[in-house]
Parts: structure tokens; C-alpha cells; sequence
């Protein structure tokens, strides 16, 4: 290959991320905004007024675990204990079920481990009516609405408990009367569902507010985009989260653009208000909320909040992050521990201490322990039929039509000419 | 189930006006019905299928979208999720792909998926087809790629009576149906023979559309011509081929309006065959894996021993659609002609 005007050649740019296995893990030159420092815009005011904050990062928590600066929420200490014990509950719930699936009690699971601040934090800054259409590691918004554990465990064992009759997979969760839409599984299709679903309150002239979640890597999807222009167009009360957890799998943060620019700034393109928030700080994330909420209910439009975080365990429990990245990024990296840092606030404020904080670890083991008893007394996945066999083809349609009555008898016919113990009943 | 028709009075309508007056008709008693769509508000769409609606209803429940046909979609499925009852238009079926995502992991997979907890009640309206010179960007029919998708319905009509009921039963439907309309026929039945003069809706039965609310129950075929000498299955702008060749060639077909693909009304389809032992397929769609193979399988599955002669495909090339050679494309006359000739010569 040559060129006749002796250009240089041309080279592909394949992002690559900073640390793989071996390699020490330093984050020190990240830059991390002082606790504080980022100005808080008048909810009214126009998105173009403020893009510096979806380059910098929203923190309230300074190093002196004091709740600093304009974006301070200024909680009552009774809300900052309910919220550190739903975070320290996502931890708990999550750490069994891991446990769970690794002794093949059902075949899947995903931890929040190191985000819980997330989805916890946001479902204390919205109301109990809006409606959350998460993706799936926003474990935390059932939790802290109140969401029986038990129901959710049933779920994630197909038992027969299980209220989505084993008809997805562990985690996919839909819970309606806690304002949580059903998670899909194929990436952000839930952002423009949102924008749908705030569409239709505000022309129903409703006062409830949609709010939305997707990954970093995901927001690469058509979806996302069509999401930010729909929602723009009409104004839509809805509050687009990014969870930049540095992580898809084991593709970095790079592979959806984040060496080029941050996923704050995707909102500027597009006119809506952007944040930058650190996701590990449970104020930031209720205060950046609390803020979008706020323009969102009042028609001044949506608002898209990148909370910066890190996923602290792998994708699933189908892969190991230890093939992929330094096992020294989770230990290493600056923001800390999220349930840590608002422990450690409240211990500074005089309203808390160890003894308290390990009745209430305590308190939330024996809670998650004794929800799972009751959980698998409805059975675990795979041992027995948890539901009824021609179940599998309810709900395809309202009304079942003659060719799934048939493939439903042919699948009667064929269990019962296998010879296997199904009970039908 | 028959036709529930709340009104006696008719008017001549095209099937454009049907279209439009279905969503009238529906939007008039249910206020959550909401209709959006590219160029569908102020202008009242490219075919204007929907003029005048948002004149009456309000830019809120009629109302332009931008141009992602994936948005349009998955906010119709949102908004299905609060309780509304959307009719988003994706402007040509050939533009649907982008939504492909939000129609077969979405909208067809909520009601199962939750158990119930969220449904998709949500009615996409597509005109399809060919025979407008519209090129490959304007003329597919792309139903059988959304046959094969389980928690959808697809209807197509042939008439503007038909449109209209069709689609009111569509809107008031609780699952997500594909509306897709033969648009070669909006302005009047086509029959195959390109270069005699366009007809209009006035002189055809079809034509004759009740100005109120009523039904035309979904999964129900309907007997266009009734014979004995071989069953042609055919749905949109084919019923009207068909039945010109059935006329030119005086052979004795019974045609079937199969109206709803799926699900589809199989029993119609049993009855006509074993009387007439004989069964041809015909859509304008691409032949390979294309609705027509479904037919046939079920056909020699459910019929095999009333066939006298093996079930005939007539479909379009497995060729992307083509401009200039339009008519070489199109499943006409000359091609259901010899494929009649051929299942009827033993």
C-alpha cells in the first residue's frame, strides 16, 4: 500500500484500559474535585447556564466526613440511618444470593457491591409514586421502597413464590405496586419507556415523575440517544442515571467513549441539564436526585446525572474480573466505600457509633438470613417443578390463541410419554 | 364473534378515510388513545391518515415525533406502561428495523415476562407494499419477520371496511398488534394489472364503511370469493389480484382473506381446503421463510390427505425490492396465472 502524495499512514485508535491482571492499580491521577467546590444551579435555570458541572463532580462528603457546600441536602440523621441500613441491606441481600447461586440454588446473579449509594440514595430523593424503570443492578430502589425480601428472593428462585412464575431470570425483576418497572435485560430499551411513560403523566397532567438507569457501556445504544431527543423535544419529567461503574463486563469505560469526554456531557448536545456526580457519596447522589426531581416536576425538563462509581465485583456470576482487570482496582480506587462513608458522616455528626453499627450488621443479617429461610421453604431453582407445566404458555397473549392451546398439549403429551415425574397439579 | 356495528349509517370512504376515521371513532371514546408519529400531527401524515385529528383531539394526544423509529417505539410501550393506549405510525414498514429491538424484546415480551405486571396495549400502524414505485425504501413487507415473533399480533386489511374495524378491534386490543397497510390500495382496489387505469374505492362492497365505532374481530379470515376448484390464501393488495385472475380465468377459486396473520384462523383455512383439494399461497413478500412457507406447512400438515396436488407458493423475488423493474417483481397476474394452471393440470 502506498500513497502517491507520501502521506502518512493512516492509524486505528483501539482504546485499552490503564491496568489489566498483574499490573498494580493506581488511580492517583484521577481527578477528584474537592467536597464542596461544585456550584448548585436554581432548579429553573436553562442547561446551558451550567455545563461546567457535567465536566466536574458533584461531592458533599469532604474528608472529614462533614456534609459540605451548596449541594449539602441537609438530612435528618433519622434519614441518614434509614438510608445506611437499606444500603447495608443491598449489601447483605447481595452477598447471599452470590453465595446462593455459587451453591446452585439458582443460575444467576448480579451484586451492587461498592454502588448501592446509586439506587439507594435515589429512592430516598424521589417520591414513593414515581416510577423507576432501572436496568439491573438497582437492587436498591426495591429494598429501600420497601420491597419484602422475600418476594424478591422467590423471584430469583423461580420458586413457587415466585409472582413472575419463573418466566425470567433471577434479578429481572417487575414490581409495579413499588413504582419498578420490569427489567429487560437488552440494554437501556427502559430509557425511552421512561420518556414514554413521563410523557404520559405530564400530558395526563399527573404530578408523578418517571426516573431511568443505565451503565456507562450502555449508553452507547441507539436507545439512549433516542431517549435524550424525546425527551428534550417534549420537555419529559424524567431523570436519566448513567452508572459510569468503569466497567461493561470487561470492556472499559473507553469502548463507550469515556476517553474522549465524560457521560455527563452526553446531555449537553442535546439541552438537557447534565451532572457529574460522585457516585459513592450517598448525599451527592440524593441531592443531584433531589435537584433533577425538582426541575422535573416543575416542567423545566430532565435532567441526565452520571454518577461516577466502581463495580466493585464482576458483571455477573458469570465472569471473574480477575481475567480482565487489576485485582487491585476495587481496593485502590479514591471514592471509597459508599455504606463507609456515610457511616462514618453519621459517626462524625455524634449520631452513631460501632456498637450501633454492628447491631444494626447484625439486625440486617439475621433479616436477610431469615427471608432467604422462608424464600427457599417455596423451593430453589431446578429441584422440583416450582410451577405448573403449562404455565409456560401464559401470558403471551391476554387470550391464548389455537396454536398455543395446541404446542401446549403437544408439550402435555410429550411429558407425559417421557416418563419424568412432573406433578401437573 | 361477528362484527359489532354500533350504527347503521354508511358513507363511501377510501381506505385512507377508514383508517383515519377508526382513530377518530376510537379517540372519541377512549381519552387515553394517543396517536404520534413522524409528519402525523399538524400535517396529518404522509398519506394523511391522520388529518384532522390533531385539530380536534389536541396536540397531547396527536402529535409529531422525531425521526428514531426505536424511540417512537419504546415511548409507545412507556406510555402503555402509565395506562395509555398508543397508536404510534412508523411512516413506511421498510423503516421499522430501527425498532425492531423495542417491538420483539419489548413490546411482544412484557405482558410474559412480568407475569402480567406491565402490557404493551400499543397498535403500530405501517403502510407495506408494493406496486407505487417506491423503490426498496418504500415498497417491503416485512409481516413475515414479525409472524415469526411470539407476543405480537400482525393484521393486514384489504378493504376499507375492513381497515376500520380491524383497527378499532387493534386499538382496543390489550396485546401489541402490527397494523401493516397495503398501501397500493388506499385509493382503490388494485388488480394486478398495472397498466390499465387505477379504479377508486366507489364501485367495491369494501368501500362502503359505517361512519361510527364498530369491529371486525382480529384472527377471523373472511371468504372473498367462495369455489371449488382451489383455495387461494392471500392477505392485503393480493386479495384483489387473486380474485381478477380468478375472474380472468374463469377458474372456480375460493379466495381467503386470511385479514389476521396471527393468530390466524386456521379453521377457515382446513374448511376451504378439504372441499377443494387443492391450495395456493400468495403474498408480495420475499418467498424464502416468508408467512406463505408457514401456510404451506400447516396446510400439508392439517389437509395432507385432501391434496391433490402440492401447495404453490407465489410470492415475491428473495431479491431487495426494485424500482425500475416493479412489475417484474410484483406477484401479478401472469405468475398466479400459471401457478393456478400448474396446481389444477392433474
Amino acid at each position: 500500500m502506498g500513497d502517491a502524495r507520501n502521506l502518512k499512514p493512516l492509524t486505528l485508535h483501539v482504546p485499552e484500559p490503564r491496568f489489566r491482571p498483574g499490573d498494580a492499580a493506581d488511580f492517583s491521577d484521577l481527578e477528584v474535585p474537592p467536597a464542596g467546590a461544585a456550584p448548585r444551579p436554581d432548579t429553573a435555570a436553562p442547561p446551558r447556564d451550567f455545563t461546567d458541572l457535567a465536566y466536574t463532580m458533584v461531592r458533599v462528603l469532604d474528608e472529614q466526613h462533614q456534609a459540605v457546600g451548596p449541594w449539602n441536602p441537609r438530612l435528618s440523621p433519622d434519614t441518614l440511618r434509614r438510608m445506611l441500613r437499606h444500603m447495608a441491606t443491598v449489601r447483605a441481600f447481595d452477598e447471599r444470593m452470590f453465595r446462593a447461586q455459587r451453591q446452585g440454588k439458582t443460575s444467576f446473579y448480579m451484586k451492587s457491591l461498592g454502588e448501592e449509594a446509586v439506587a439507594v440514595a435515589a429512592a430516598h430523593a424521589l417520591d414513593a409514586e414515581d416510577m423507576c424503570f432501572p436496568s439491573y443492578r438497582q437492587q436498591g430502589l426495591l429494598i429501600a421502597r420497601g420491597c419484602p425480601l422475600v418476594d424478591m428472593m422467590n423471584q430469583i428462585y423461580s420458586n413457587t413464590g415466585d409472582k413472575l412464575q419463573g418466566k425470567q431470570l433471577p434479578i429481572m425483576y417487575s414490581e409495579k405496586r413499588f413504582g419498578f418497572f420490569s427489567i429487560s435485560g437488552n440494554l437501556t430499551t427502559q430509557y425511552p419507556q421512561a420518556v414514554g411513560w413521563a410523557m404520559a403523566s405530564a400530558s395526563k397532567g399527573d404530578t408523578r415523575i418517571a426516573a431511568t438507569w443505565c451503565g456507562e457501556g450502555s449508553t452507547a445504544e441507539g436507545d439512549f440517544h433516542s431517549a435524550l431527543t424525546f425527551a428534550t423535544v417534549y420537555r419529559a419529567p424524567v431523570i436519566f442515571n448513567v452508572v459510569n461503574n468503569q466497567w461493561a463486563i470487561s470492556s472499559f469505560s473507553g469502548f463507550a467513549g469515556a476517553e474522549a469526554t465524560t457521560f455527563a456531557a452526553r446531555a449537553i448536545g442535546y439541552g438537557i441539564a447534565g451532572l457529574r456526580v460522585d457516585g459513592n457519596d450517598p448525599l451527592a447522589v440524593y441531592a443531584a436526585t433531589r435537584w433533577a426531581a425538582e426541575r422535573a416536576r416543575t416542567n423545566v425538563g430532565p435532567t441526565l446525572i452520571e454518577h461516577f462509581t466502581y463495580r466493585a465485583e464482576g458483571h455477573s456470576t458469570s465472569d471473574d474480573p480477575s481475567q480482565y482487570r487489576s485485582t487491585g482496582e476495587p481496593t485502590s480506587w479514591p471514592l471509597g466505600d459508599p455504606i463507609r462513608r456515610l457511616k462514618d458522616h453519621l459517626v462524625a455528626l455524634g449520631e452513631w457509633d460501632e456498637p450501633r453499627q454492628e447491631a444494626m450488621d447484625r439486625a440486617v443479617a439475621e433479616e436477610v438470613r431469615a427471608a432467604q429461610k422462608a424464600a427457599e421453604a417455596n423451593g430453589i431453582l431446578g429441584h422440583g417443578l416450582a410451577q405448573p407445566l403449562d404455565s409456560l404458555f401464559d401470558g403471551v397473549f391476554e387470550e391464548m390463541p389455537w396454536h398455543l392451546r395446541e404446542q401446549r398439549q403437544m408439550m402435555i403429551d410429550e411429558e407425559a410419554a417421557s416418563g419424568r415425574p412432573w406433578d401437573r397439579k | 364473534m361477528t362484527d359489532v356495528i354500533d350504527t347503521p349509517i354508511t358513507t363511501r370512504m377510501n381506505m385512507i378515510q377508514a383508517i383515519n376515521s377508526a382513530m377518530d371513532a376510537t379517540m372519541a371514546r377512549d381519552p387515553d388513545v394517543i396517536v404520534m408519529g413522524e409528519d402525523v400531527g399538524y400535517f396529518g401524515g404522509v398519506f394523511r391518515a391522520t388529518a384532522g385529528l390533531q385539530a380536534k383531539y389536541g396536540k397531547t394526544r396527536v402529535f409529531d415525533t422525531p425521526i428514531t423509529e426505536c424511540g417512537i417505539i419504546g415511548v409507545a410501550v412507556g406510555m402503555g406502561a402509565y395506562g395509555l393506549r398508543p397508536v404510534p405510525e412508523i411512516q413506511f414498514a421498510d423503516y421499522i428495523y430501527p425498532a425492531l429491538d423495542q417491538l420483539v424484546s419489548e413490546a411482544a415480551r412484557l405482558r410474559y415476562r412480568s407475569a402480567g405486571d406491565f402490557t404493551a396495549p400499543i397498535t403500530v400502524r405501517s403502510p407495506y407494499g408494493g406496486g407505487i414505485f417506491g423503490g426498496q425504501t418504500h415498497s417491503q413487507s416485512p409481516e413475515g419477520i414479525f409472524t415469526h415473533v411470539s407476543g405480537i399480533k400482525t393484521v393486514i386489511p384489504s378493504t376499507p371496511y375492513d381497515a376500520k374495524g380491524l383497527l378499532i378491534a387493534a386499538i382496543a386490543d390489550n396485546d401489541p398488534v402490527l397494523f401493516l397497510e397495503p398501501k397500493r390500495i388506499y385509493n382503490g382496489p388494485f388488480n394486478g394489472h398495472w397498466d390499465r387505469p387505477a379504479e377508486n374505492w366507489s364501485k367495491h362492497p369494501g368501500g362502503e364503511v359505517p361512519t361510527g365505532y364498530y369491529t371486525v374481530p382480529l384472527g377471523e379470515a373472511k371468504v372473498v370469493r367462495a369455489g371449488e376448484a382451489v383455495t387461494m390464501l392471500a392477505y392485503g393488495t393480493m386479495v384483489h389480484v387473486c380474485a381478477q385472475v380468478a375472474a380472468d380465468t374463469g377458474v372456480d377459486a375460493e379466495i381467503i382473506d386470511l385479514r389476521t396473520l396471527v393468530p390466524l384462523d386456521i379453521a377457515a383455512i382446513e374448511r376451504s381446503v378439504r372441499k377443494t383439494g387443492r391450495c395456493m399461497v400468495v403474498h408480495e413478500a420475499t418467498r424464502t421463510g416468508g408467512f406463505g412457507a408457514e401456510l404451506a406447512a400447516l396446510v400439508q400438515e392439517r389437509c395432507f390427505y385432501h391434496l391433490e396436488a402440492p401447495v404453490e407458493r407465489v410470492t415475491g423475488f428473495d431479491t431487495p425490492y426494485p424500482h425500475s423493474l416493479e412489475w417484474a417483481y410484483f406477484p401479478g397476474p401472469v405468475r398466479i396465472g400459471q401457478a393456478l394452471k400448474k396446481i389444477l393440470k392433474d
